[in-house]
């Protein structure tokens, strides 16, 4: 009897070797995507990583907030087995570098991405991040009806308005832009850089200066007086349907829309009739902000970042991103930008807006910090008030300064305040 | 047959042993880790292990005006929405209570909205009330009557979420009314109608008052979900425009997965707490009386 139990535990404890040596030969990862058109074209193509590498890659696909919650409560909570993961520099970039869920990428060749580029992946002296994807904004217009009403597509502030007055009819809004709070931070940024204005500036909050309360008046006066109805509960998901519906002359915001509004499966428009030119500009300047939107990261607590590297390498190739090109999606690499095959297949809009916003742009496009989540939030009740009063409140200024206060407590608790 | 005197003796014990366990590990240890989570200033946007502050989270949140006109709302949200939902519920029993003919078609479809997921109910309402290609504006327009921001504006938001809310809970409600009345003897109401008692007064001084501890119930259950409603609000404006649709689920979610302040989103969590057990003890203590 005792040699019988001895033996199946002996058997059952070889079996537990063999089992943990088949483990560890399994070449497995897992990687998280955002539902981002670049994340869907690396869905299709990774079978083709899988069959030359014999790594098998588990896949998850989240939006981008809800991206950012899971790995923050995984990598929060040492659970976590993410590998590879898709990041936003400016939004979760900080937060994750000071609590050390990235791992620093040594090996990497980064000499493809220019320098700006490169300062929201960096820091101190190592690298974290793989750029992906480069947005600036743009001013979306509608052709056909800017031809109908004998509009130029306007190339300041003063003309963007007079625009928006002649085009905006019942049926039609003559413009839009983000209206909805935190959401619309990122689009107002453009409007404050160019009415000579900044969100933060050395560490310190800033946004209650002239110029950037005049640029949120201006910003809620065009939504307020010629934006869609209910345009503060607004983000880019609820104004390019009705873009797409004929219903809004005017539109700025990222430039990554671009392919989907052309998309024939998703537009009622006809291709010819949406244009695509440099945001108009501010009384001050015209510095558009260009920014690396999403990059790609390992995980600092991953087991196998060997093969996390080899993957991360095969996403961020040189190959991926001319195919990324080719689907209208604006890619990091600079190599890519100056290749005449993929160029001549790339909306020219595109590319001359990228031309001028990389010349001139601003590489952020909203309170570059740790706590960026809740900054956005106390900027975006300036920007509903600004809206709802269009432009007009006389509590705006008294706000601002409010509001600022508190995203310097912000700064102050999180350690970032006047660096 | 093995004969163990320490099992026959516990066995009162052993049997409800498993469901003990997972009630604590499932239940008692969330509560209580949350409640722990609120004296500490854990805060990942900081990059700093959590430290004990004891109340000094409680003193920041509970004086925030965020959180002040957040608590308002939830109030405002489950009073309204419970208090309509329990008129016409009741009424809607009342009327199913009778035989008429399509009784039980109108049963089924009464049961629909009840089935239907929260967050495709508020996708569905939320292109329902779009301003400008909504259904219900259409039929506002069509009326002669001017068109509403519904969900878009601060003013109208709350009070279009209460009518997202009616429409899908009523029918529980009704259900649980009319399990209640189906249970409920003839006789006093015969009675009543010997005495010469008309219809609205059969209702008003036999029917309600025998069904109330029913109805009763079938409020505290409802409280209790509308004042922790997350899914259709969170659906439909997340909190917005602005904070004018942020209850306090909503709010101890954004400063928990927006903001990262795991130990103010626990202080906000632990307020939610006692509103709900405050106002369920409240409820309760009506019912008994009106049993007595």
């Amino acid at each position: 009897m005792r040699n019988a139990v001895k033996r199946t535990l002996l058997a059952l404890g070889a079996l537990a070797l063999v089992s943990g040596v088949a483990h560890a030969q399994t070449r497995e990862i897992r990687v998280m995507l955002a539902n981002h058109p670049y994340g869907e074209l690396l869905k299709a193509a990774i079978p083709e990583f899988e069959r030359s590498s014999g790594i098998k890659v588990n896949l998850e696909s989240l939006q981008e907030g809800q991206l950012t919650t899971k790995l923050t409560t995984e990598f929060a909570t040492n659970s976590s087995s993410v590998d590879v993961f898709m990041t936003r520099p400016l939004q979760e970039g900080k937060m994750f570098q000071k609590n050390g869920w990235y791992e620093a990428l040594t090996g990497y060749d980064f000499a493809d991405y220019p320098k700006n580029v490169m300062s929201v992946a960096t820091f101190g002296t190592r690298t974290y991040i793989v750029p992906l994807v480069t947005e600036w904004q743009v001013l979306y217009y509608r052709r056909d009806l800017l031809a109908a009403a004998g509009v130029k597509v306007p190339t300041t502030f003063d003309e963007l308005e007079a625009a928006a007055r002649r085009l905006n009819s019942g049926d039609v809004a003559g413009f839009a832009s983000r209206g909805k709070g935190g959401a619309a931070v990122t689009q107002l940024s453009t409007y404050v850089y160019n009415y000579g204005g900044l969100y933060l500036d050395g560490g310190v909050a800033v946004f209650d200066s002239k110029p950037a309360v005049d640029a949120i008046r201006f910003y809620g006066r065009l939504n307020g007086t010629y934006g869609p109805k209910g345009v503060t509960a607004m983000s880019w998901e609820n104004i390019m349907p009705l873009f797409q519906a004929g219903k809004v002359a005017m539109w700025t915001d990222a430039s990554v829309f671009y392919g989907q509004i052309v998309d024939p499966a998703k537009t009622q428009l006809s291709p010819d009739a949406v244009g695509i030119a440099n945001m108009p500009a501010g009384p001050r300047t015209n510095s558009p902000f260009i920014v690396t939107s999403w990059g790609m990261s390992i995980a600092k607590q991953s087991k196998k970042k060997d093969l996390a590297m080899q993957f991360l390498t095969w996403a961020t190739s040189r190959e991926l991103a001319a195919r990324g090109m080719l689907a209208n999606i604006t890619m990091a690499r600079s190599s890519v930008w100056e290749d005449r095959a993929v160029l001549a297949k790339v909306n020219p809009g595109l590319v001359q807006t990228r031309a001028f916003a990389a010349r001139n742009g601003y590489p952020l496009d909203r309170p570059y910090m740790s706590a960026v989540g809740e900054a956005r939030d106390l900027i975006g009740e300036l920007i509903i008030e600004s809206i709802n009063t269009k432009g007009t409140s006389a509590n705006l200024e008294r706000m601002a300064k409010q509001r600022v206060d508190k995203v310097n407590e912000l700064l102050e608790d999180t350690g970032e305040f006047k660096r | 047959m093995i004969h163990s005197s320490f099992a026959d003796r516990h066995l009162h014990r052993l049997f409800p042993l498993p469901a003990m366990i997972f009630v604590a590990l499932l239940m008692v240890f969330p509560v209580l880790y949350t409640l722990f989570l609120s004296f500490t200033n854990w805060n990942l946007t900081s990059g700093q292990p959590p430290t004990f502050v004891g109340l000094r989270s409680y003193a920041r949140v509970l004086t925030e005006p965020r959180f002040l006109e957040a608590l308002g709302r939830t109030f405002a949200f489950t009073i309204f929405a419970v208090a309509i939902e329990a008129v016409i519920g009741v009424a809607t029993a009342l009327i199913l209570n009778r035989s008429f003919v399509g009784k039980s078609v109108a049963k089924t479809l009464l049961l629909l909205p009840l089935v239907a997921t929260p967050v495709a109910v508020g996708i569905v309402f939320n292109l329902f009330y779009d301003p400008t290609i909504g259904l219900a504006n259409f039929v506002l327009t069509s009326l002669g009557l001017p068109p509403a921001l519904w969900v878009s504006h601060a003013s109208t938001v709350i009070p279009a979420l209460i009518l997202v809310d009616v429409w899908q809970w009523t029918p529980m409600i009704t259900l649980i009314v009319l399990a209640g009345l189906a249970g409920l003897s003839e006789e006093p109401v015969e009675a009543a109608r010997i005495d010469g008692a008309s219809e609205w007064q059969i209702i008003r001084f036999v029917t309600l008052p025998m069904v109330m501890p029913v109805i009763l119930t079938a409020v505290i259950l409802r409280l209790i979900d509308a004042l922790k409603t997350f899914d259709i609000i969170f659906a439909m404006t997340g909190g917005g425009p602005g904070y004018a649709s942020e209850t306090l689920n909503i709010m101890g979610f954004k400063y928990s997965f927006e903001y990262f302040r795991m130990g103010q989103a626990a202080v906000i969590l632990v307020a939610l707490f006692v509103v709900v057990f405050g106002c369920s003890l409240l409820i309760m203590k009506l019912r008994e009386r009106s049993e007595t």
